[in-house]
C-alpha cells in the first residue's frame, strides 16, 4: 500500500460523498499550511543572497555552476553561462570578466577564442546546490555559537532544577498531611495562570536587587518554580498508593529514600512530560530573557535571533539559516517525543 | 519508562546521580531524627516555595506598591506615594471608545486593539480547531499523523514563528508570488494597517490552533460511540446527531477551550512583536507590548504606569482564570 492510499483510506463506507472530499481537502490544505512554511524556510535558508532576491522565487536552492579553465597558463574557476551569440547559435561559455554591460567570455573547450556579448544575452548555468556558507559564516563571524551555548545552558539547568524542586514540593503536597497544606495548594493553583507579562516590572527590580541582572541565572530562576509542574506532578503522585510508603517506612527507609527510591521512579511518566514541556518552554522563552539580558554575549538564541533580524535587516540568508538552526532541537523533540506531549496535553490541559 | 531505557547517556548519568542521592541521605537522616517528619516536609517544600515566593509572590506585592508610587526609580524606598494617580492617568478619557480623547492614548489604543484581536483570533481559532477536531475524530486512517501535523507549529518559538511568517509575507515573499501567478497586485502584508492586523491574527491562529485541536479531540473521543450507533439505528441524520449528541457532550470542553484561548489571546505579544514590531504605526500594539514599552523600552520609562496597566490586565486575567477553573471543575463533574 503506498502512502497516498494509506493516508486517504477511510474506515467503513466504500463510496465517496461530499464529506469525504471536504475531509481530505481540509487535511491536505492543513498539511500544506502547517508544514509548508517550515519547509519553505529550510529550502530558502540554503539559497544564496542573489537567489533570495529573485522574483519569482525558485523552489529548490541552486548554485551557479563553475568550470576550471586555463587562461594564459593560469588555472581559474570561472562561472558558466549559456550565451546566445550574435550568429544565432547558443553556447555554454565561461565568463572571464564583465565590463559594464559587456561580458567577456571564453570557451572552456577552446580557451584561445574569446567572445564579447551584451550581458542580456547570457543566462547563468545553475545546478541544484546548497549555499552552506549561510550556516558556517554566522558560526564563525557572529556570536551564534555563544547564543547556542547560552540557550543550552538555560534550558538544561532550568529543566533540572524544575524537575527536582517541583517533584519535591509535589511529594510534600501529596504524601503528607500537615497544617497549611491547603493554603499552599491554593497559592499554587491561584498563580497557575499569572503570566510573566503581569509581573515583569517588579520581577525586574527583584532580579536586579539580588544581583542577577545580566546573568543567565536571572533568566533561569524565576521560571523554575512552575505552578504547572507542581500541579501536574502532584496529581500524578496522588495515584501512588500510600501503603507502598508505609511498607518502606517499616523497612527503616528514610523520608528522603522514600521520595528518591519509591515515589520518583513511579512518577517517571509525569516527570518525562514535565521535562519535555520544560525544555520546549525554556528553549522558546523570549520576553523575559530579552529584559534580563542586556549584554550581547549573554543572549539566548531567541533573543539573539531577534536582535540579529533587527540589525541585519536585509541579510535574509543569514537570518533564515539561523532560524532553521534554532528550530532543530524543537523539531527533534517533535519527531521523537510528540506522542508524549500530545497525550500529556490531552490528559492535563496544560501547555 | 521506555523513554529513558534506551538512552545510554541516561544510564551513564544515573550512576553519579544515585551516588549523590545516597550521599545526601546521610545528613537528611540526621535531620529527620532531629526535626521529625515536619522538618522533612519543610525540606521538601522550601526550595520550590522559596523560589516561588521570591519570583512570583513578592513581585505581585511590589507591583501593587509600584502602581501607587511615582518616579522612575525601581527601589521601593526611593519612590513616593502618589495614590491612584497612575490609574487616574490611565483611565482619564473623555470618550473611552476614542483613544485620541484619552490622556494615555497609547494605552487605550492597545486596549481596543487587544479587544479586537481577542475576538477575531479566538472566534476564528476555535472554529478551525472545532472543524479539525471533528474531522480527525471521523473515520480516517493515521489519526496520530494528522494530529501531529496540526500540532507541529505549537512547539515553535514565537521568534521563529514571527521570522518564518515575516519571510513568507514580505514584499517578494511566497504569498505575493501566488498573487503574481494569478495576475493580481502584490500586497504589503506587513506594512498596510488592515493586512498587518489580519496577518497577526492569522499567524497566531497558525501557531496555537493545534493545542486546542488536541483538547477538543480528546473531548470528542471521550463521547461513547454507542450513542452514535443508537442514533444511526433510529435513522438520525448526521447533522442532527451533531447538534443533539456531539455538541451538548462536548460543550464543557469547548467552554474550557474558549476561556483558555481568551486568556492566551489577551496576553498576545511575542510573535506579533517579532513579526511587525507592533506596527505599522500602532495597528498591532497590544497590552503586553504597551506594558513592556512603558516599563522598559521607551524613553518615557514609567514603572508606576506600567504596573498600573499590568494590574488592570491582571484583573481581566483573574476573572477569566476563575471562570476557567470553575468550568474545569464543572466539566470534570459532568
Amino acid at each position: 500500500m503506498n502512502i497516498a492510499s494509506f493516508l486517504t483510506a477511510r474506515r467503513g463506507k466504500s463510496r465517496w460523498d461530499w464529506t469525504d472530499y471536504f475531509t481530505f481537502s481540509w487535511l491536505g490544505f492543513g498539511l500544506i499550511i502547517m508544514f509548508g512554511p517550515a519547509v519553505w524556510l529550510t529550502l530558502s535558508s540554503f539559497k544564496s543572497p542573489a537567489q533570495l532576491s529573485e522574483f519569482p522565487p525558485t523552489v529548490l536552492p541552486y548554485v551557479a555552476q563553475t568550470v576550471e579553465v586555463e587562461v594564459r597558463g593560469q588555472k581559474k574557476q570561472l562561472p558558466l553561462y549559456e550565451v546566445k551569440l550574435d550568429t544565432g547559435e547558443t553556447k555554454v561559455l565561461a565568463e572571464l570578466r564583465r565590463i559594464g554591460i559587456i561580458s567577456k567570455l571564453v570557451d572552456p573547450a577552446d580557451p584561445e577564442t574569446t567572445y564579447k556579448v551584451n550581458i542580456k544575452q547570457r543566462t547563468p548555468v545553475r545546478e541544484i546546490g546548497l549555499a552552506t556558507e549561510n550556516y558556517t559564516k554566522p558560526l564563525k563571524d557572529f556570536n551564534f555559537g555563544q547564543f547556542l551555548y547560552n540557550s543550552v545552558f538555560v534550558t538544561v539547568f532550568a529543566t533540572l532544577i524544575t524537575l527536582v524542586t517541583n517533584s519535591m514540593a509535589a511529594f510534600a503536597l501529596s504524601k503528607y498531611q500537615f497544617r497549611g497544606r491547603n493554603g499552599v495548594l491554593l497559592v499554587v493553583i491561584g498563580t497557575l495562570m499569572i503570566p510573566i507579562s503581569v509581573i515583569i516590572v517588579p520581577l525586574y527590580s527583584v532580579i536586579s536587587s539580588v544581583g542577577l541582572l545580566n546573568s543567565l541565572w536571572g533568566v533561569i530562576l524565576p521560571t523554575v518554580a512552575t505552578p504547572t509542574g507542581v500541579f501536574l506532578l502532584r496529581q500524578y503522585m496522588l495515584t501512588i498508593p500510600d501503603e507502598l510508603l508505609e511498607a518502606a517506612r517499616m523497612d527503616d527507609a528514610s523520608e528522603w529514600q522514600i521520595y528518591w527510591r519509591i515515589v520518583l521512579p513511579l512518577t517517571a511518566p509525569a516527570l518525562a512530560v514535565l521535562a519535555i514541556f520544560s525544555v520546549v518552554w525554556r528553549w522558546n522563552d523570549f520576553l523575559w530573557p530579552l529584559i534580563v539580558l542586556g549584554r550581547k554575549e549573554l543572549f539566548t538564541l531567541q533573543v539573539g535571533l531577534n536582535t540579529f533580524a533587527g540589525e541585519l535587516n536585509v541579510q535574509w540568508h543569514f537570518i533564515l539559516a539561523m532560524t532553521v538552526a534554532s528550530m532543530i532541537p524543537v523539531v527533534i523533540v517533535f519527531v521523537f517525543l510528540q506522542r508524549y506531549i500530545t497525550t500529556g496535553i490531552a490528559g492535563s490541559g496544560v501547555k | 519508562m521506555a523513554l529513558f531505557k534506551n538512552f545510554s547517556i541516561g544510564a551513564a548519568l544515573a550512576v553519579p546521580i544515585s551516588y549523590l542521592a545516597n550521599a545526601v541521605d546521610v545528613p537528611l537522616r540526621w535531620w529527620q531524627r532531629v526535626a521529625g517528619q515536619g522538618g522533612m516536609i519543610s525540606f521538601f517544600l522550601i526550595p520550590n516555595m522559596l523560589i516561588f515566593a521570591m519570583f512570583v509572590i513578592v513581585p505581585l506585592a511590589i507591583n501593587i506598591v509600584y502602581s501607587v508610587t511615582g518616579g522612575t526609580e525601581l527601589f521601593l524606598t526611593e519612590r513616593s506615594y502618589v495614590g491612584t494617580e497612575h490609574f487616574d492617568r490611565l483611565l482619564d478619557c473623555s470618550e473611552y471608545t476614542d483613544p485620541n480623547s484619552c490622556r494615555e492614548d497609547l494605552f487605550w489604543i492597545a486596549i481596543w486593539n487587544t479587544v479586537k484581536f481577542v475576538f477575531t483570533q479566538v472566534s476564528i481559532m476555535v472554529l478551525i480547531a472545532m472543524i479539525t477536531a471533528l474531522i480527525l475524530n471521523g473515520k480516517i486512517r493515521a489519526r496520530g499523523f494528522w494530529r501531529a501535523v496540526f500540532f507541529f507549529p505549537v512547539l515553535l518559538s514565537p521568534v521563529v514563528v514571527g521570522l518564518i511568517w515575516q519571510w513568507m509575507l514580505q514584499r517578494q515573499g511566497v504569498f505575493n508570488f501566488f498573487l503574481f501567478q494569478f495576475d493580481m497586485e502584490s500586497i504589503n502584508w506587513l506594512t498596510e494597517r488592515s493586512w498587518a492586523f489580519g496577518a497577526a491574527v492569522g499567524v497566531s491562529v497558525w501557531a496555537h490552533v493545534g493545542f486546542y485541536v488536541l483538547i477538543l479531540l480528546a473531548g470528542l473521543q471521550a463521547i461513547p460511540k454507542d450513542l452514535y450507533e443508537a442514533a444511526e439505528m433510529d435513522g438520525t441524520k448526521p447533522g442532527r446527531a451533531f447538534w443533539r449528541i456531539t455538541l451538548p457532550l462536548l460543550w464543557p470542553n469547548l467552554l474550557v477551550v474558549i476561556v483558555l484561548a481568551l486568556i492566551r489571546a489577551v496576553q498576545i505579544f511575542d510573535e506579533v512583536y517579532v513579526l511587525t514590531g507592533g506596527g505599522p504605526g500602532t495597528s498591532n500594539l497590544y497590552l503586553t507590548q504597551y506594558i513592556y514599552e512603558v516599563g522598559f523600552a521607551s524613553i518615557l520609562r514609567n514603572p508606576g504606569v506600567a504596573s498600573a496597566a499590568s494590574l488592570i490586565m491582571a484583573l481581566v486575567l483573574v476573572v477569566l482564570t476563575l471562570a476557567q477553573l470553575g468550568l474545569t471543575r464543572w466539566r470534570d463533574k459532568q
